[in-house]
C-alpha cells in the first residue's frame, strides 16, 4: 500500500524552476531514500510535505487525504513527523522535557487545556521518552539543558523528538550530515532497529551513499528538480542516468 | 524534577509564612499600615498573572492594566447594585476581565513578537479612551466609578455595615495592632482577605508553571515554530495564557475595588501597564517568587519616596555643613516626593540594562559565586 | 463639499505630525531592528527646544517707571526684554520668529542628543530581545518626560507662531466656495508644506545618496550589508540621529498648534506606533500614508454629522477611538498592514 503519493509537483522561485513534475510514491512500512546532486530540490521537495512551502501545482496525499493547505500542526497530528537538519530544538528546556513535548503533543492532539495536572503525574510519556532516548543513547543527559548538548547530540535529540511521536511517516533530512563515522553507523543501527521494530515508514534526504545504501528499501534520484529513476538500490548504482546526473554536474 | 515535589512545598510554605507575618516583617520599615500591606497582595496577584504571560511565554503585553481596571469597574458594579459583600465583586470582577482578555487577546494574538506589543498598547489607550469619555454611562468618566447612597443595593441587609464586608466582616477594620520592637503594627481583616487570594493565586501559579500546559508555554518562549512542527497549536495555548493572566488582573482588580469601593480610569492607562511590566522584571520574569517580589518592592519605594520632602531631606543631612546639606538636598530632591516617576524611570533602566535577571536573577548568580557551584533550578 | 474639504485640511496637520514621526520610527525598526519606545520623547524635546529659546529670547531688564502705579499702588515695573533692548525692531522680530529659528538650534541638539543616546544606551541592545529594547526605550522615555516635567512644570506651555502667520486663510474662496466656508490658519498650512518638505528630503536622501543605498539595502537584508565589509555600525549612528531630528523638528514646528506639554510625546507615541502598524513595519510609504489618512479620519470623526451618527448605532465619542478601531480592523484584514512586507519584525 502506497502511504505517500506526490504527483505531478511544480515549484518555482522567481525564474528557477525548483521542482519539475515531480512524482513519487513511498510504500507503507519502506525507508524510502531520496538522493541527487547539490541543488536537485530535495530540500524543496520536504518542505511541501510538511506545509513550510506550498506547491505551485500538483498534489501530495497521505494515506489518501491531501496535505497541501493544511497547518504545519495538523501535519503532525495526521502522522507525519520531521526532522530537521539543523537542529532545531528547545534549547532553554532540557533534554527530557524536549522529547515529551512531542510525546504529549501526540498523545493529548494539537491543545489540551490541563494547567493544573502535574507534570509528575506524566510517567508513561516519562517512560516513553526515556525508552527512546536509551534507544539513541542519550539517557544519561536526561535533566541537562539542551542548549549546553554538544552539536551531535542536538542532532540525536532531534530525531528522538522525531521518533518519540511514533509516527506513520518520518522525514528525515540529512540525519547523518556532518557526524563521525562512528556516530553514522550508530545512528543507521538506530534507525534499521526502529523500522523494523515500530514499522515506521521512512522518507530519508541522504548525500552519504554509505547510509543510503545501508537503510533504503528504495531510492528516487532527483535532478534539476525531477526524479529522474525510481528503484531498489541494487538496480541504482549502475545505472547510466544517474551516473550521468551525478558526474554532468560534476563537471 | 525528581526533587521538586519537596521544594515546591517548601516554596509554598516559605510562601505563606512571609505572607501571614507581613504585618510583622514589614513593621520595621515603616510599612505596617494596612493600604500598603494591601497593595502589596493586590499587586503581588497582578504581577503572578502578567508573569503567566510573559514570564512563561515571553510575549509582552503592554495593556494588562486594562484588566485590572475592568475588574475593578465589574465590582463597583456590584456593590451598587447587590450590596457590600465583597464576594459576588470579586466573580464579577474576574468574569468581566476574563471576557475581555478573551475578545483582547484573541485579536492581539493573530501577531507575534513586536506587533503584539504594539496591539495590547493600542487597546489599552483606547479603552482609557473608553472608559474616561466614550462609556460614560458604565463608568462615570473622569469622577470615576463610585457609590451613591440613592444606588439600588438590592441585596443590601438592613442591619449590615455600610462598607465592604465579608458577611458582616469589615474588610477596613484593624484587629490587632500590637507594639514590635518598637514599632507599630496593624493586623488589617482586608490584608489578610487580599493575602488568602494571594496564597491562592502563587500556588495555582505554581501549579500551571509545572503542569504540562505550563511546559508548553516555556517551548513557545524558546521556539514557536519547532512547536508547531511538533504538532502542537500554539495559538490556543497562547490564549488561554492570556485570559488566566487577563483573569488574575481582574481579581486584582476587584480586591482593590473591595478594599477602596471607587474605580477609575487612571487604573489602566498604559503607564499603569508598564508598572507591572516593571514589577515582574524587577523581580525576574519566569521565577516564581519574582513578580511578587518585585510588586513589593515598587509599592513600598513608591510608597517611601512619595513621603520624602524637602524637610525630610534636610533632617537627613543634617549633620553635615549647611553649604553642603542644602548641595546634597538640592540634587536628592529632583528623586522623591513629586519625582518618584523619575526613580522609577530610572529603575526601570537599570534593571534592564544591569540585571535582566531581576532580583531573583540577581540573587541566584550572586549565591552561584559565593558557594562558587553551579545552581540548576532557581526560585 | 466644503465641509468634507475642511475636514481633510483639518486632518492634514495632525496627520503631518503622525507621519514624520512613524517615519523616525520605521526608519529606526528597519535600520536598527530596534523598536524605539522613546522616540515621542524626541518629538516632545523637540518642542521644547522652541520652548526654550522662547524663554531665553524673553529674558529681560527690568526697569522702574516712577510715573506709572501698578494695581498694588507700588511703582511699575516695566519688563524690557534684552533683545528689544540691545536690537530694537531687529531684536522684536527675532522674538516673533522665535519658532522658525528654534529649528535652527534644535537640529545640532537632536543630532546630538540622537547620537548620545545611540552610542550610549540603543547600542547595546541590537542583539538583545525586543521585549528588553521595548523596556529600556520605554524607562528612558519616562525619564525624560519626567527631567522636563521637573524644570518647566506639569502645565502646557504656548509658544506662539509669528505673527505673520497668525489668522488664518480664507481657502474656500479661491475654490469658488462662499466666503469664511473654509478657513484654514495659516501656521497650519506651513506645518503641512514643512512636513511635506521634510519627508520629501529624508526619501531623495535615501534614494540618491550612497549613504542612502547602504541604507535601504540594509533594510532589505542587514546581515548582507554587514557582510560586504560597510561600516555598518557607523551609518546605524547616522540613521538614528537622523530620525531623531526628523522627531524634534516636528516637535519644534508643532508648539504653536498644541502648547507643549512634558506628556506630549506619550501621547504621540502611542498613535505613532499605531500609524506605523497600519502602514505596515518597515515601510517608509506605508507610515508616510498611514498617518496622513489616520490623521484625516481622526478628523472626520469629529464631524457632529458624523458623532452623531454613531451616536445613534450606541457608540458615543467615536473621535476619541476611531483611529484605534481602524488599526485593529486594518490588521485584522491585512494583517501585514497597508504596504508592509512579508516577514519585517515577525520573529
Amino acid at each position: 500500500m502506497q502511504i505517500l503519493e506526490v504527483k505531478g509537483v511544480n515549484k518555482r522561485f522567481g525564474g528557477l524552476q525548483a521542482l519539475n513534475d515531480v512524482n513519487l510514491s513511498v510504500s507503507e512500512g519502506a525507508i524510502h531514500a531520496i538522493i541527487g546532486p547539490n541543488g536537485a530540490g530535495k530540500s524543496t521537495l520536504l518542505n511541501c510535505f510538511i506545509g513550510r512551502l506550498n506547491p505551485d501545482s500538483g498534489s501530495v496525499t497521505f494515506n489518501g487525504n491531501s496535505l497541501l493547505g493544511m497547518k504545519p500542526h495538523e501535519i503532525n497530528q495526521v502522522g507525519v513527523s520531521r526532522v530537521f537538519q539543523t537542529p532545531e530544538i528547545f534549547v532553554d528546556l532540557t533534554v527530557l522535557e524536549n522529547v515529551m513535548i512531542p510525546a504529549l503533543a501526540h498523545r493529548d492532539g494539537a491543545f489540551k487545556l490541563n494547567p493544573f495536572r502535574r507534570m509528575r503525574q506524566e510517567t508513561d510519556m516519562r517512560d516513553k521518552a526515556i525508552d527512546v532516548l536509551e534507544d539513541i543513547g542519550l539517557e544519561d543527559k536526561l535533566d541537562m539543558t539542551a542548549s549546553s548538548m554538544s552539536r551531535g547530540d542536538k542532532r540525536r535529540l532531534e530525531m528522538a523528538m522525531g521518533l518519540v511521536q511514533d509516527p506513520k511517516l518520518l522525514l528525515l533530512d540529512e540525519p547523518t550530515a556532518g557526524m563521525s563515522r562512528a556516530d553514522t553507523n550508530n545512528t543507521i543501527d538506530v534507525l534499521k532497529h526502529i523500522g523494523d521494530s515500530r514499522g515506521i515508514t521512512m522518507v530519508i534526504i541522504e548525500h552519504d551513499m554509505h547510509v543510503v545504501f545501508s537503510l533504503a528499501d528504495k531510492i528516487s534520484v532527483l535532478a534539476q528538480g525531477t526524479v529522474i529513476v525510481e528503484d531498489v538500490p541494487g538496480n541504482i548504482k549502475g545505472n547510466p542516468k544517474v551516473q550521468e546526473a551525478y558526474l554532468g554536474t560534476a563537471n | 524534577m525528581n526533587n521538586s515535589k519537596y521544594s515546591d512545598a517548601a516554596l509554598l510554605l516559605f510562601f505563606i509564612i512571609m505572607v501571614v507575618a507581613g504585618p510583622f516583617i514589614l513593621a520595621p520599615f515603616g510599612g505596617s499600615y494596612p493600604d500598603l500591606l494591601q497593595k502589596f497582595a493586590i499587586f503581588g496577584i497582578f504581577a503572578i498573572g502578567f508573569n503567566i504571560l510573559f514570564g512563561l511565554t515571553g510575549y509582552l503585553s503592554f495593556g494588562h492594566a486594562v484588566f485590572l481596571g475592568v475588574g475593578s469597574y465589574g465590582a463597583v458594579w456590584m456593590f451598587k447594585l447587590l450590596s457590600y459583600n465583597v464576594l459576588p465583586a470579586l466573580v464579577m470582577a474576574v468574569v468581566v476581565a476574563g471576557f475581555f482578555s478573551v475578545v483582547i487577546g484573541y485579536i492581539s494574538l493573530r501577531r507575534s513578537g513586536i506587533y503584539f506589543s504594539i496591539l495590547t498598547l493600542a487597546f489599552a489607550q483606547m479603552m482609557f479612551n473608553v472608559a474616561y469619555s466614550v462609556a460614560t454611562p458604565i463608568t462615570n468618566g473622569e469622577t470615576g466609578l463610585q457609590i451613591y447612597n440613592d444606588d439600588p443595593q438590592w441585596l443590601q441587609g438592613a442591619d449590615s455595615p455600610l462598607t465592604t464586608n465579608l458577611f458582616g466582616l469589615k474588610m477596613n477594620e484593624v484587629f490587632w495592632r500590637p507594639e514590635f520592637f518598637g514599632f507599630e503594627a496593624q493586623f488589617n481583616v482586608g490584608y489578610y482577605f487580599c493575602a488568602f487570594f494571594l496564597v491562592i493565586a502563587f500556588y495555582l501559579a505554581l501549579r500551571i508553571t509545572r503542569s504540562p500546559f505550563g511546559m508548553m508555554l516555556r517551548a513557545i518562549k524558546t521556539n514557536q515554530n519547532r512547536l508547531s512542527f511538533t504538532g502542537v497549536s500554539t495559538r490556543p495555548y497562547m490564549l488561554a495564557a492570556f485570559v488566566i493572566s487577563g483573569m488574575y488582573a481582574g481579581l486584582a482588580g476587584g480586591l482593590w475595588a473591595c478594599m477602596d469601593p471607587l474605580a477609575g480610569a487612571e487604573r489602566m492607562q498604559w503607564t499603569a501597564s508598564g508598572e507591572v511590566v516593571l514589577m515582574t522584571i524587577l523581580g525576574g520574569a519566569g521565577t516564581m517568587l519574582g513578580p511578587v517580589l518585585g510588586a513589593g518592592f515598587i509599592k513600598y519605594f513608591e510608597a517611601i519616596f512619595s513621603k520624602i520632602n524637602d524637610q525630610v531631606l534636610h533632617s537627613w543631612f543634617a549633620f553635615m555643613p549647611d553649604g553642603m546639606e542644602n548641595f546634597m538636598v538640592a540634587i536628592v530632591h529632583p528623586f522623591v516626593g513629586k519625582g518618584w516617576h523619575l526613580t522609577l524611570g530610572l529603575l526601570f533602566m537599570m534593571i534592564v540594562i544591569f540585571l535582566p535577571g531581576g532580583l531573583i536573577g540577581g540573587l541566584t548568580s550572586l549565591g552561584r559565586v559565593l558557594t562558587g557551584r553551579g545552581r540548576k533550578s532557581k526560585g | 463639499m466644503d465641509a468634507v474639504l475642511l475636514q481633510v485640511l483639518n486632518g492634514l496637520d495632525k496627520g503631518s505630525a503622525y507621519a514624520l514621526i512613524a517615519l523616525g520610527l520605521t526608519l529606526i525598526f528597519g535600520t536598527l531592528g530596534v523598536v524605539n519606545f522613546a522616540h515621542g520623547a524626541l518629538f516632545m524635546i523637540g518642542a521644547f527646544c522652541a520652548v526654550t529659546l522662547n524663554k531665553i529670547f524673553e529674558i529681560s531688564a527690568i526697569t522702574i517707571d516712577p510715573t506709572k502705579t501698578d494695581f498694588l499702588g507700588k511703582p511699575l515695573q516695566v519688563k524690557t526684554p534684552y533683545l528689544e533692548k540691545w536690537f530694537g525692531d531687529f531684536g522684536l522680530a527675532v522674538m516673533d520668529w522665535s519658532v522658525p529659528l528654534a529649528i535652527i538650534i534644535s537640529i545640532p541638539i537632536m543630532m546630538l542628543f540622537g547620537y548620545i543616546m545611540e552610542r550610549g544606551l540603543i547600542r547595546h541592545f541590537y542583539k538583545r530581545p525586543h521585549a528588553d529594547q521595548i523596556l529600556v526605550t520605554f524607562g528612558l522615555a519616562i525619564v525624560l518626560q519626567e527631567i522636563i516635567k521637573a524644570f518647566y512644570g506639569a502645565n502646557p506651555i504656548q509658544t506662539p507662531a509669528p505673527s505673520a502667520f497668525v489668522g488664518t486663510l480664507d481657502i474656500g474662496v479661491y475654490l469658488g466656495f462662499a466666503q469664511n466656508a473654509i478657513t484654514y490658519p495659516y501656521w497650519r498650512l506651513v506645518y503641512f508644506a514643512f512636513a511635506c518638505l521634510v519627508i520629501f528630503a529624508v526619501f531623495a536622501f535615501l534614494r540618491f545618496t550612497t549613504f542612502g543605498m547602504v541604507v535601504r539595502a540594509g533594510m532589505a537584508d542587514r546581515e548582507t550589508v554587514g557582510l560586504l565589509g560597510i561600516n555598518i555600525n557607523k551609518k546605524f549612528t547616522i540613521m538614528f540621529a537622523l530620525a531623531a531630528c526628523v522627531a524634534g523638528v516636528a516637535g519644534v514646528m508643532y508648539t504653536p498648534i498644541n502648547s507643549p506639554n512634558y506628556h506630549m510625546g506619550m501621547d504621540f507615541l502611542v498613535l505613532s506606533f499605531v500609524v506605523v502598524v497600519v502602514g505596515g513595519m518597515g515601510s517608509l510609504p506605508g507610515a508616510v500614508l498611514a498617518g496622513f489618512l489616520l490623521g484625516i479620519l481622526e478628523s472626520f470623526a469629529s464631524m457632529n454629522v458624523v458623532k452623531q451618527f454613531f451616536e445613534t448605532i450606541f457608540i458615543p465619542s467615536i473621535d476619541q477611538i476611531v483611529i484605534y478601531l481602524v488599526a485593529v480592523i486594518v490588521l485584522l484584514v491585512r494583517p501585514r498592514g497597508l504596504l508592509g512586507h512579508k516577514g519585517v519584525m515577525e520573529d
